[in-house]
Order: C-alpha cells, then structure tokens, then sequence
C-alpha cells in the first residue's frame, strides 16, 4: 500500500506541512480561516536533531501497537490504514503513550488525533506531500 | 481442523480470536462468556457516567465479529475443566477443546467489613451492569463513599462528580493512585479531582458500617446514601486451580501464555505473566497487557510460535484535561522537571530508561514507552536530549531513515 514517506536530507524545516495537514482536517475550504490566531493540531510534526530536520506523522506500522492497546476500540487497522474513530475515542490517550514514533496526539477535550492519508478528508491525497515544496514527504509504494 | 475454547469474554478473548486467526482460518472456536453481550471496553465504564459514550459506542469490536471469525458464542458459566477428557463444563454442555483459554478476568474484591450488609446501596465498580445500575440510584442529592482512591475509584469518581451531591474517597494509602504514582504527582492529580469537589480522606480505613454512616478507623464519621468499592480486584483463577495447575496471585504462565496444564492457556486479568520492567512475574491487569497477551495465547493455540517477553506496565489515566502517563519501573536516577502545569520524571537505570510518569506535557510519550520496551541502550547526549522533549532525534540520521522512509 501506498504510506507517506520522509527523506530528510530534502527536509528545509519549513513546517509548510503542518499548516497543509492542519488545514485538510479542519473542514474549512478558506486556509486563512481554518489556522488564523488558532492554535493548529496537525498530525505530522516537524523535529529537529542539529541542524537536520525532518517530518514524522503515522508509519501505519504492519503490527500497530496503538491498535493493540486501544481502549475504547476507536482505533483499527482498514486495508492497511490506521484509523481513528473519534466517535468511540474517550480520549484517554494510550495511544499517546504506547506510539513509538509519537505520532498520535493528544487533542484537549477531543478524541486523539493521527494521519490517516487524508483519505478521509477532501484534500484525498496527503495534504503534507502535496504541499512539500522540496519533495522531502512522498506517497508512495515501498 | 482444531477445536478451540475460549473461557470469558473480555478484551483478552478478542485478542485471542484475531491472534488464532491469524494462523488458523478454519479451526471451530467457541467463546463461553459469563456476561450476557458481546466484548465491550470496561475501561469506558466512567465516561458512560460522564455522558462521554453509550452501550452501544462501547462495543469493542464491530457486529459482525464473531460471527466474521468463525466464533460460536456460548452464553453461561464454564463451572469446570476436565483435563483429561479435554472438556470445559458449562451448564448442561461439556465443550470439547483440543486448546483451551482461560480468560476469565478478575472480581472486585470485597473486604469483610462489618456491617456492610446493613447498606442498602453498594456498587462494585467494574461491568457495565454496575455502571447502569451506579447511574439508576445516584441523583443531584446523593452522597457518595467510594472506598479505594486507585483507578477504579477515582475514574468512578470523576464519571459522577457533577452529578452527585458530594463524593467521598477513603483509601487506606496516603496517596491517591498509589500503584503508579509517587506522593508529589498522586497530590497533583488529586487536586484535579478536589477541584471538582471530591473530597478525600487518606491513611484511613472504615472500621465499620451502620446503614448510612461509616465509622473510619481514626474515629472520624461519613454519611452517605452510595457505597461504592473499589477497593481492588481478585485474578479469577479457580477453573485451573481446581484442576492442579499452577496458580499464584494470578494462573501462572510462561511466555507463550501456556499454563502448568497441557493445552490450557490463559491471559489477561487472571493471568500472571512476565513483567519485564521488574524482571519477575506479576498480574498486570492492564487493557494493552490483556491483548498482548489473549493475542500470543491464540497464535500458540492454533499452532504458531509467539513469545512476549517484553510486557511491562502502562497506564494512561486522567481526570478533567489533566493527563498522566506512566510506563515501566521507577529505578535509577530520576530526572525530574516541575512546573505549575505538571511534572516530568525519568527513571534511568545504568544507560537504559527504566520507567516515567509524566503527568501534564504528555506529548510523544510514546518513544519514551519505545525506548523502556526495546531496552535502548543510551548515551549520556542522548540522555540530555530526552531529557528535553522525547523526539526521534536520538536514533541518528541512519536508524531513523529506516523508520521514516521504510515500511515498518
């Protein structure tokens, strides 16, 4: 299946990827509207180590752990996508506890918030790829 | 074709359905559940209280389940096991199974208060059956005593707090919480809660029960209209212990989750399996333990080769926004970082990170999680890094091009 890989030799550290991925999830069609004097909850982040600096968001592991440790059973695996069901989450945040990349976070008085490829939202192609200006993030077979 | 028996319907019996159909797609697998509904998320019992889920959000896994994986459900009590002939008893059926499951969970325990059957209105805090029945006799009037301030207590706290009068937590310990936190974090999470007007009294015990008042061991008196106890749960272990197998505090088992008896398994909250953060054996009644575990239970049942050796305790718990998470052991040298907001504590032992309760910033947790399960040999720059936000930093440009650019 097709997932969001990262190279972070192309990686600038613009953080443009967290605004696009902030921006597909918000259900706003107006990019100024959806991020402007709001705190954003994108679920791809960017880290640094030195002067490297690199995006990390959902591996949709083979074997994913959150789904195992889950609680409130909110969280599956679907043909090979992890989802979240924010229905079903409490928000007790295991998930956040046990995701080995960090890559599912906690969302004050909301269910916990992971990348799902945008396949959910109408972006429909991963809104951080998409928008990568230096082809650092891809969507791709490996 | 195998015959599979599952004993107990929880969490570690759906494991154990997903990890026997991951070898076996044909083998018959028949499910005896004491309740009377398919496997739902007991840890969500408090948010129903809260208004947060319903009966129906709660269903652990979609409909189709069970009858999706070939799983026969058989409603009533397993009432024993004959080894010999390889049956499980329930009711008038005797189930033939080539490997069996014992799944059967834990019981709040009850101590022997005196005069508690003069109270008319005592809860247990663990099935839905308790919540509906906890939601059907508090209203805006009730006083509540919860005995016991660990998880159970305090998430049932939380679940009724606006809804009831006042609520009233009395523990023996002296801290809230005391299996996973430390006095300087337990008091902040009960702060949490006595904002919300819980109140408490720690270091106590009720000395007796006279209807609707409870006489503590210090002298000190608590009116109340609801009992609820929560005082700690008991490993279900009589199915095997009546038959010789093995039993501790939970049914021994080793790391493919088989008991002392042939082709008997068991997993979950009755098991007692490896805790790799003290290195010795010990109940670990987790939701997360009870899938690791019903899961290598099913692939060793129908024949495939799984060890976990490397479970360890987790606990995600919060009340109102405040968040704590906890993993691993608390030994070593601890690294502790204090805000107004919320506490960070690292535990290193020698060059691995042993353990962590962070209660507040919890954000990326997980790697620290990462780094206790995989035993993560750290440097001390390494350990300066962590110190400072867990990020994957630490791995190096090489290891991390694996994780982020490779399926994993």
């Amino acid at each position: 299946m097709k997932r969001v890989y990262v190279d972070e030799k192309w990686c600038l550290g613009c953080h443009l990827c967290e605004y696009n991925c902030a921006f597909a999830n918000s259900g706003e069609t107006n990019m100024v509207k959806a991020l402007k004097d709001k705190e954003i909850c994108p679920r791809i982040r960017i880290e640094e180590d030195g002067k490297i600096t690199y995006a990390v968001s959902c591996r949709h592991c083979e074997d994913p752990v959150c789904v195992k440790c889950c609680i409130s059973g909110a969280l599956s695996k679907q043909d090979g996508v992890v989802k979240i069901d924010e229905n079903k989450c409490v928000g007790c945040f295991t998930c956040v506890l046990v995701c080995p990349y960090g890559a599912v976070s906690p969302a004050e008085g909301h269910a916990a918030l992971k990348c799902e490829l945008c396949l959910e939202n109408a972006c429909g192609f991963p809104a951080c790829v998409k928008g990568c200006p230096n082809k650092a993030i891809v969507y791709e077979e490996r | 074709m195998k015959n599979f028996v599952i004993v107990g319907g929880g969490v570690a019996s759906v494991a154990a359905i997903e990890g026997i159909r991951s070898v076996d797609k044909t083998g018959k697998i028949y499910l005896v559940s004491g309740e009377n509904k398919p496997t739902y998320c007991r840890p969500l019992i408090s948010y129903y209280l809260q208004g947060l889920t319903d009966f129906e959000k709660m269903k652990y896994r979609p409909d189709g389940f069970y009858a999706e994986n070939g799983v026969e459900l058989v409603f009533g009590k397993a009432e024993s096991i004959d080894k010999d002939k390889k049956t499980v008893k329930v009711g008038e059926k005797n189930l033939p199974y080539d490997k069996l499951l014992v799944a059967t969970g834990s019981t709040p325990f009850v101590p022997p208060f005196n005069g508690l059957e003069s109270v008319e209105k005592k809860f247990s805090f663990m099935t839905e059956d308790d919540a509906q029945a906890i939601d059907n006799a508090i209203d805006g009037n009730s006083r509540v005593l919860i005995i016991g301030a660990g998880l159970i207590g305090l998430k049932c706290a939380e679940g009724i707090a606006e809804r009831v009068k006042e609520i009233t937590v009395v523990d023996l310990a002296t801290r809230v919480l005391s299996s996973i936190l430390d006095a300087d974090c337990a008091a902040f999470m009960q702060r949490a809660l006595e904002e919300h007007g819980v109140s408490f009294i720690l270091g106590d015990s009720v000395a007796a029960f006279d209807k609707n008042v409870a006489t503590l061991a210090s002298g000190k008196t608590v009116d109340f209209d609801i009992l609820i106890l929560a005082v700690g749960v008991r490993a279900n272990t009589s199915l095997v212990k009546d038959i010789g197998g093995a039993v501790n505090r939970g049914i021994t088992v080793d790391d493919k989750m088989q008991t002392s008896v042939n082709d008997i398994y068991a997993a979950g909250d009755c098991a007692e399996g490896y805790d790799a953060s003290i290195k010795g054996s010990r109940v670990l009644a987790i939701l997360p333990s009870a899938y690791f575990q019903g899961f290598t239970a099913g692939v060793n049942m129908a024949g495939g080769d799984k060890s976990l050796t490397d479970d360890m305790p987790v606990n995600a718990i919060g009340f109102y926004g405040l968040h704590s998470l906890t993993a691993g052991a608390y030994i070593g040298d601890t690294y502790e970082e204090k805000t107004e907001s919320g506490i960070k504590r690292l535990f290193f032992d020698g060059d691995r990170l042993a353990g962590f309760i962070i209660i507040g910033e919890i954000k990326n947790a997980g790697i620290y999680t990462y780094l206790i399960k995989e035993k993560i040999s750290l440097s001390e720059e390494d350990k300066e890094k962590l110190k400072k936000s867990p990020t994957l930093a630490i791995f190096g440009s090489e290891i991390r091009a694996k994780k982020l650019g490779g399926v994993v």
